[in-house]
């Protein structure tokens, strides 16, 4: 019993872990691809049919790419930076239940890491360690230049995990649980969906999501006009391309962090009026979770190629006074709305 | 001051509005437009696969043209170089002798005749010029290299090949 436990969790570990790397490996391609659709071309398609052997290419290249560490950064914490980055991101992804419970034979599986009854504080902290990797990896180079985009990077995310916070303290007061399964399970169905009872919370949310994964329009910390890069201007081969991946790794998160929190999770409209055994509604609710993440990631690239960068003190100004105090109405607003749907209906 | 031509706008800036400072309506604004353009039809042409071809004017590399009985066109007369105005050409000139009548139309050719293709500009005026039409700018381009002696163009380069055409004696269909 113990062992087949340690199994089932070790299979799950890497599985989702797997996935996330693929995920985002494939970002990188969709990307690019997504950006030359949107700019009237077609983005790599040399290698391979539809440019699908592109991120191996890139992943082989920087794999034999001269690794430097320059002579005046602060060699431990150099290396360390990237490390931090990419752990931060993988973990990120314990806590969310990719769908409902599968059975095999007697058993069941339960398709999530782990159920920890703070699931959303634990991807709280674990986002808010992200930016350690950025700081650190900043501070070591030794250069003006990385530094500059690690302190935007900090205050940023300070700024709007702020925001971020405040928002889901409102759909908190509405699901009333922090576990992120017992959330997701609560939203069945398609009327259940939190995005109905939240949408400003949401924007509030999404518009933090961007901020924090660096993305377009807050990609301050590495803008390349400005900074020549940000924090990763003196990293070059593998670790670089760690910073990268944890970036996309960390799209990849918060998408599917947003589409369990306010979109449903695995839940799809009519899901128990199908007549299907559990199995099946556990495999497709999987893909419908699966779909609407890449929903969110398109979007994501989608709006990296629509907007402009954000002017640092417009990024202050939205993040310091127009989000919290939004988000604060948010809470106020919520807290009114429940208790006259307490006392009334 | 007053504008002449009627057409001069007067940009105002106005304080933005409540929508406008709210960011978002110009947003999806923003979104439609780039959705737009990720369903357009893309008009790249992927090159090695498929290549477009030239316009009817397109002026590539010269050549020097032959007669129906596959003889030069050329005399040499200079003109062709007179012209040019990047002064790309030049040319010496010898005396057909007897049994070249088969070689050469007239009685004068050129013997050296060589373009720099780093000057030329590919204009025409060689083109243009020409009496005897014996020069055309209707080749492909021409190709990079790596020596500044290798732009020099002689008559190996320009000359037409000789195969086109039919042999002496025979009769065209």
């Amino acid at each position: 019993m113990e062992l087949a436990f340690v199994i089932e969790k070790f299979v799950l570990v890497t599985i989702v872990f797997v996935i996330s790397l693929v995920v985002a490996m494939y970002s990188t391609l969709a990307e690019r691809k997504v950006a030359g659709f949107m700019q009237d071309r077609f983005g790599p398609d040399r290698a391979g049919p539809f440019g699908i052997l592109q991120p191996l290419c890139d992943g082989g290249k920087f794999f034999f790419k001269e690794e430097i560490i320059p002579a005046g950064a602060h060699k431990p914490l150099f290396i360390l930076g990237p490390t931090i980055a990419i752990i931060t991101a993988c973990i990120g992804s314990a806590v969310i239940p990719w769908g409902q419970s599968l059975t095999i034979g007697d058993r069941i599986i339960e398709l999530q890491v782990t159920d920890i009854n703070v699931g959303v504080l634990y991807i709280f902290g674990v986002v808010a360690l992200g930016v350690y990797g950025i700081m650190l990896g900043g501070w070591a180079s030794n250069n003006k230049f990385s530094l500059m985009g690690a302190v935007r990077a900090a205050s940023q995310s300070i700024s709007y995990e702020l925001a971020m916070g405040l928002s889901l303290i409102a759909l908190l007061m509405v699901t009333q649980s922090l576990s992120l399964r017992e959330i997701v399970a609560q939203q069945s169905g398609f009327v259940n969906w939190n995005i109905w009872v939240q949408p400003l919370g949401f924007l509030i949310f999404l518009v933090c999501a961007f901020a924090e994964c660096n993305r377009v329009p807050f990609d301050l910390p590495e803008c390349e006009t400005e900074l020549i890069g940000g924090y990763n201007v003196e990293y070059s081969s593998m670790k670089l391309g760690l910073y990268m991946f944890s970036e996309y790794i960390n799209m990849f998160v918060s998408s599917a962090l947003m589409s369990a929190l306010y979109f449903g999770g695995y839940n799809f409209p009519f899901m128990y009026d199908l007549g299907l055994s559990q199995n099946w509604i556990t495999i497709i609710g999987v893909i419908v979770f699966f779909v609407k993440i890449f929903a969110f990631i398109f979007f994501f690239m989608w709006i990296r190629w629509t907007l402009p960068r954000f002017r640092y003190d417009q990024l202050m100004n939205l993040g310091w006074k127009m989000l919290i105090p939004l988000a604060i109405a948010n809470i106020v607003l919520t807290g009114v709305i429940t208790i006259i749907k307490d006392t009334f209906f | 001051m007053q504008s002449l031509s009627n057409r001069k706008k007067v940009l105002e800036q106005k304080p933005m509005n409540f929508w406008e400072r709210i960011y978002l309506p110009a947003i999806f604004q923003g979104l439609s437009i780039t959705i737009k353009h990720f369903f357009k039809r893309i008009p790249t042409v992927r090159y090695p696969e498929v290549k477009r071809p030239y316009s009817k004017n397109f002026r590539g590399q010269h050549s020097l043209k032959r007669d129906e009985q596959g003889r030069e066109r050329c005399t040499a007369c200079g003109l062709c170089a007179l012209s040019c105005p990047a002064e790309a050409i030049s040319m010496i000139s010898a005396e057909r002798q007897k049994g070249e009548e088969h070689l050469y139309r007239e009685e004068k050719y050129a013997a050296v005749y060589e373009i720099n293709m780093l000057r030329c500009i590919f204009c025409g005026l060689c083109e243009e010029a020409c009496p005897k039409e014996a020069i055309y700018l209707d080749g492909e381009h021409v190709t990079a290299d790596y020596l500044r002696k290798d732009f020099i163009y002689g008559k190996d380069k320009l000359v037409e090949p000789r195969f086109d055409f039919v042999k002496e004696g025979e009769t065209t269909t």
